[in-house]
């Protein structure tokens, strides 16, 4: 695996509208990577997206796929790339099997090979059941894992997924979640964006952030994890107390009677804390992160920018 | 699987998908014009036309049928492509499309195809329709009137394209049939012969491009026309390279479908 699934050169992307986009992207995403694609709304994240799969069109730059140029010819770059886009974008009116037949079509995989392969994306993402529904009869999670068969459909080497799980309930997006990380495994290269950070942590090897049509950060997630100096915890004790108690170096606060709020540094060991804690007979039941780790981090990022 | 191949499992796949879109929907695609029809060939056929006597020698409902089939070709054809490509611009299911690796040519192929084989085939239903009211049917030259009912229908069709890919809205795709089409075919010969028009009237609707369809669509049934066949059939061929050269202009650069 040492090659580009895809390769972004100074892309630039200006709308009739005078909105400058994008003012010159450089990425790259190598072969079997997970990757995130981050940003607030409106920082350029769709656009890019819209350019790689031909849905926007670009002012200027290059993008390869797999070393395929698309100006050159985005027929061979198409085939192996699928979208997952963010809004609904098939026939409400269709049956759940003729859409994903009908997008293999598109493909150029014949109708009896289409119907195969149809069954087996639809048992796996569990739609089989619904096959001859409308679309529009499906709830909100079924038609993002539509949307996820049709992108899979040809079996693309590339998946590109804009907020697949947004509006989805927590156990569909850990299915939806288990099922990436099994596509990925077995050799897929996947771009996410999505406004969920804590997908982004849990799934993603790799990250790179836009904000205002410009790359901030570019980095493996590991790395832009060690990069926080502060935690924050809450603890749950098993008895409440009227003020927090008071320990050399670690800043503690009382969330609720029940719940400490401590915030430690990257330097400072967490057995300090719990040592002194069982000194003054505080019990200490549970511990959690007090909010998403990156999200603190995408938020600075963000604001500084 | 060659290139070839793959462009023609494609193609077949989207004319498929747009003759089953017509089809589902039935009861207002199928059914209206041989209703329509059918109250044309009572009132202007069967009630007023003996009235009426002859037009060109024909006796007036024979001289109206090519007239209505071709109405109805035209305006389903037309109305069949600009609701179904303006639908899945509207409905973003053109993103199925523009994604996958489907050159241009097969795209427009496709939904022309579509409105190609909608228009034909309500073509047959009004003429079967007709059938009920004039039974003793002779046409005059089958293959000029098969061949002017395709290159009608593809015509129309790529009218019908240009029209939905620079809608942006529901009005938009239906201004051109009811301000625009339906006038020009109602004075474009369906129901009387330009002959009967004053000598201005009849210049004038010289300029009308409908008259050269109907007309030769009627040569084609009947054998009398008010127009030149060849600069007819000419005109038509013509008009469906500058359409279809415009069309994959817009598609090319992404005018209404891409951003």
């Amino acid at each position: 695996m040492n090659q580009f699934a895809l390769e972004i050169t100074d892309l630039k992307k200006t709308y009739d509208s005078g909105v400058v986009a994008l003012k010159g992207i450089n990425l790259t995403v190598k072969e079997g990577d997970f990757f995130a694609l981050l940003g607030p709304n409106g920082a350029g994240k769709s656009s890019t997206i819209g350019i790689i799969a031909s849905l926007v069109t670009k002012s200027s730059g290059k993008v390869k796929i797999y070393n395929i140029d698309t100006d050159e010819n985005f027929p061979d770059a198409k085939r192996i790339l699928g979208v997952v886009s963010q809004e609904i974008n098939f026939n409400n009116f269709e049956k759940v099997i003729d859409i994903v037949t009908t997008q293999a079509g598109f493909y150029g995989i014949p109708l009896k090979e289409a119907l195969y392969k149809t069954e087996l994306i639809l048992k796996r993402l569990g739609l089989w059941d619904k096959r001859d529904e409308q679309a529009r009869t499906l709830s909100g999670g079924f038609k993002r894992r539509l949307m996820i068969a049709k992108a899979l459909i040809h079996e693309p080497k590339l998946l590109i997924l804009d907020e697949p799980t947004a509006g989805v309930d927590i156990e569909l997006r850990r299915e939806m979640w288990d099922f990436l990380k099994e596509i990925n495994a077995n050799g897929t290269t996947i771009i996410l964006t999505t406004h969920y950070l804590e997908e982004a942590e849990q799934l993603c090897k790799n990250i790179a952030i836009i904000d205002h049509g410009e790359l901030i950060e570019n980095t493996t997630m590991k790395n832009l994890l060690s990069r926080l100096d502060v935690q924050g915890f809450l603890l749950d004790m098993d008895k409440s107390l009227e003020s927090p108690p008071a320990i050399a170096n670690f800043k503690i606060a009382l969330e609720d009677p029940l719940t400490l709020n401590v915030e430690i540094k990257k330097d400072q060991s967490i057995n300090q804390l719990f040592d002194q804690l069982t000194e003054q007979g505080i019990k200490v039941l549970s511990m959690r992160n007090k909010s998403n780790r990156l999200e603190e981090m995408f938020i600075e990022m963000v604001n500084k920018k | 699987m060659s290139k070839n191949n793959e462009i023609f499992v494609s193609l077949t796949t989207l004319i498929r998908k747009e003759i089953k879109r017509y089809l589902r929907i039935w009861v207002q695609t199928l059914v209206p014009p041989a209703v329509t029809m059918s109250l044309y060939f009572v009132i202007f056929g069967s009630l007023i036309g003996p009235r009426i006597g002859t037009m060109d020698g024909l006796d007036y409902i024979q001289f109206m049928i090519p007239g209505l089939i071709m109405m109805s070709v035209i305006t389903n054809s037309y109305a069949n492509v600009v609701s179904s490509f303006y639908s899945v611009k509207f409905q973003k299911s053109i993103e199925e499309l523009l994604i996958s690796p489907m050159p241009n040519w097969a795209i427009l192929t496709g939904f022309v195809m579509g409105g190609v084989s909608r228009g034909i085939l309500i073509g047959f239903i009004v003429f079967c329709v007709s059938l009920f009211f004039y039974p003793t049917f002779d046409i005059a030259n089958p293959v000029l009137t098969i061949l002017v009912l395709i290159l009608t229908s593809i015509l129309f069709s790529l009218m019908g394209f240009i029209n939905a890919i620079f809608a942006d809205s529901f009005d938009d795709i239906s201004i051109i049939p009811t301000f625009v089409l339906t006038p020009l075919i109602y004075l474009g010969g369906v129901f009387y012969s330009i002959n009967i028009l004053p000598d201005i009237w009849r210049s004038i609707s010289m300029a009308n491009p409908m008259l050269y369809v109907v007309n030769t669509f009627r040569e084609g049934m009947l054998g009398v026309s008010d127009v030149s066949i060849p600069f007819a059939l000419s005109m038509i061929v013509l008009f469906i390279i500058i359409l279809a050269s415009a069309c994959l202009f817009f598609l090319h650069r992404g005018t209404g479908t891409r951003q």
